[in-house]
């Protein structure tokens, strides 16, 4: 099934919004005005847009360190995560969280998380929510290579296979944690083998291609609202820029590999692919990209002008006051 | 004599160990280069992020005529280790009744101020102070943090050097040859003789800064950095008591149950101690709450300079 043209146009503003978005916050980060750190997730952008794009409000998603991307797809409000990256009481955290830990649990984000493959038996245990709800409603879990050496990696996919979750794991195979290839990392070379000896059904697909991506999302996202089980999709793609911003650790990657993947733009190639096939012209783009920059302006400004928060909130939400209803 | 970083100092203590003793091994899931260059990549060994797995390793390891040092990075990813650290390496002597030993350090680092949010600026050493059978060290100079690692690499037992992240850039005298320095032995590091303020890690120069400037308003302020918590040399910090009679603890990490509480325990418990306090003895600790990311925040929930002084101003009462 094609996916339709205002579908395709909305896919490339939103990877243009995670691209603008991380530029601006790297910037703002490398400038000052924005403490803490920020991992900046441009060249990963058709990934996220893929398979969210695919996921109703009401199914949840768990995200991981590098989280922006994940975020901006699943519909939040990138003022709210401006306004945290810059530590504001307007943040989705109130200033809590900061970049590495937003969350709207309004519309199925159940968080970022600074702990590599802490979130793969959060979303399991979202999945066995969904599967006690009955209906089709699912969950989907984001997470890189590196991640899949952890043991909670391997717990993750063994309860949601035995228990038939109704989860998709999404690996984000960008090819290294920190400067560690998965090469070396990874016995047998393949992550796609270790989720088979859990019984998940895999697919392996070029995670620079938004419609791929989108395709293989569709239908695996189909397939898991039936509730048969647990699905495993691996996405080869490429990190642009060091690990984090920030010059704290040097990016050991190869010079030439770094340029070799930036030729393979998911948003050029998404573009080239809607001017050729006559779905908008380089002038609608162009106003898109424009349209694009001037929400991140609001962002930025909706950010600057909130207030900080007070010291003493500090003390509040260590233990939640809403009632169980 | 020459002035070299915390990180520094840091390297050379494990260079030289490496250096000293073959059977000393390096785990870590980024390796440090200029150890990895001279001992190479079997001594130096780079790990999956696989905490539970490479932690246990350096155990096994250990137990079988290793010695394992361990970079954990960041305490918070040690959690992720927590059975290896707290029912494995901990116990694994005692319960197999003292037929091996263990000798693993383990590094990890601590400490809020560098708006990480919750996960990322903990300082979690007194949750291992509560499990027997880990030393817990926490250098806060160049100089300690050499003399107490190369010790550690020789203890026969599991050692935890906790590291505040912004300790790294600082620079401390450090004398050219070789030396070590005994775990469980407080320093004095700064005499005086109306209050005694004992402080942990990055807390140290915080204390000595405030002694700086009580003393011009003719407060004497003797400083104590226990540097070990487990052993810890608490006969340093009585006689310290017993003379001014005036005593304050200070750490960054929460208060319940913290090492603040501990350490004021055993000296007012003592009862020779107890009859010789002249005030109220008083803790500066991190305020009960994960550390929050925003810095208006992040700083009230810290102790700081002020908030230590406060505290020296309460037990110096209408002295000062
Ligand atoms: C348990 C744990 N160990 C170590 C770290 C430090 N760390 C943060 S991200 C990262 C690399 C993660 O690599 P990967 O899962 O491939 O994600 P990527 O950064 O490539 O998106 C590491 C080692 C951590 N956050 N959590
Ligand atoms: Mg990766």
């Amino acid at each position: 099934m094609a996916i339709d043209n205002a579908e395709l146009i909305r896919m490339y503003r939103t990877m243009l919004t995670i691209r603008r978005f991380e530029e601006r916050a790297s910037k703002e980060f490398r400038g000052g005005s924005v403490p803490g750190l920020v991992h900046s997730y441009i060249g990963q952008e058709a990934i996220a847009v893929g398979v969210c794009f695919n996921l109703r409000k009401d199914d949840r998603m768990v995200s991981n360190h590098r989280g922006h991307g994940h975020l901006i797809s699943k519909g939040a409000d990138i003022r709210r995560m401006m306004a945290e990256i810059y530590g504001k009481r307007t943040g989705y955290c109130k200033g809590k969280g900061g970049s590495m830990h937003i969350a709207d649990f309004s519309i199925g984000i159940l968080g970022a998380n600074g702990i590599v493959a802490a979130g793969l038996p959060i979303a399991t245990g979202a999945a066995l929510a969904a599967h006690l709800e009955g209906g089709d409603r699912i969950a989907a879990v984001f997470f890189g290579d590196g991640a899949c050496q952890e043991g909670e990696f391997q717990e993750s996919l063994n309860l949601a296979s035995i228990w038939k979750l109704p989860i998709i794991f999404v690996c984000e195979n960008n090819q290294y944690g920190v400067n560690t290839h998965y090469q070396y990392a990874i016995a047998g070379g393949s992550i796609p083998r270790r989720a088979r000896a859990y019984n998940l059904p895999v697919r392996t697909v070029d995670g620079n291609d938004v419609v791929a991506v989108y395709e293989a999302a569709r239908e695996v996202v189909a397939r898991t609202r039936t509730h048969v089980g647990p699905y495993f999709l691996e996405f080869k793609t490429y990190r642009w820029y060091p690990h984090f911003e920030s010059d704290a650790i040097p990016d050991l990657r190869p010079r030439e590999e770094i340029a070799a993947w930036k030729k393979k733009d998911p948003i050029k190639r998404l573009a080239k692919r809607l001017l050729k096939e006559g779905v908008a012209t380089a002038r609608e783009l162009e106003a898109i990209n424009e349209e694009v920059l001037g929400r991140i302006d609001e962002a930025v400004k909706y950010a600057v002008e909130s207030p900080l928060p007070r010291p003493e909130d500090a003390l509040e939400d260590v233990y939640s006051t809403q009632g169980i209803s | 004599m020459r002035k070299i970083t915390y990180a520094q100092a840091t390297l050379e203590a494990l260079q030289e160990e490496f250096r000293r003793d073959k059977r000393v091994i390096h785990m870590s899931n980024d390796i440090p280069p200029e150890l990895r260059e001279e001992f190479g990549e079997e001594r130096v060994r780079l790990t999956p992020i696989a905490e539970s797995a490479f932690v246990g390793a350096a155990t096994g390891a250990a137990g079988s005529g290793f010695i394992s040092v361990v970079d954990l990075r960041m305490a918070t990813f040690g959690f992720v280790a927590m059975d290896q650290m707290v029912n494995q390496l901990a116990k694994i002597t005692y319960m197999f009744g003292g037929q091996a030993r263990f000798p693993v350090l383990l590094r990890m680092s601590i400490g809020a101020g560098i708006h990480m949010a919750a996960q990322h600026s903990i300082s979690p050493y007194a949750m291992y102070m509560n499990v027997p059978g880990l030393k817990i060290i926490t250098p806060a100079t160049p100089y300690d943090i050499k003399g107490l690692l190369k010790t550690a690499v020789r203890d026969p037992n599991p050692v935890i050097c906790f590291e505040h992240s912004l300790l790294a850039p600082l620079e401390g005298e450090v004398p050219d040859g070789e030396y070590t320095l005994p775990l469980g032995e407080a320093d004095v590091k700064r005499k005086g003789s109306d209050v005694t303020i004992v402080a942990i890690s990055k807390m140290l120069h915080d204390a000595l800064a405030v002694a700086g400037e009580m003393e011009k308003r003719g407060v004497s302020v003797e400083v104590i950095d226990p540097r070990s918590l487990v052993p810890l040399d608490i006969n340093t910090i009585k006689k310290s008591v017993a003379k001014t009679g005036r005593f304050v603890v200070v750490d960054e990490a929460c208060r319940t149950c913290g090492a603040a509480a501990e350490i004021l325990a055993r000296v007012t418990e003592d009862e020779d101690i107890f009859r010789k306090l002249k005030s109220t003895p008083r803790r500066v600790c991190g305020l009960d709450v994960p550390i929050p990311y925003s810095p208006p925040m992040e700083d009230y929930v810290i102790p700081d300079r002020a908030k230590i002084r406060a505290a020296v101003e309460k037990v110096v009462g209408s002295q000062a």
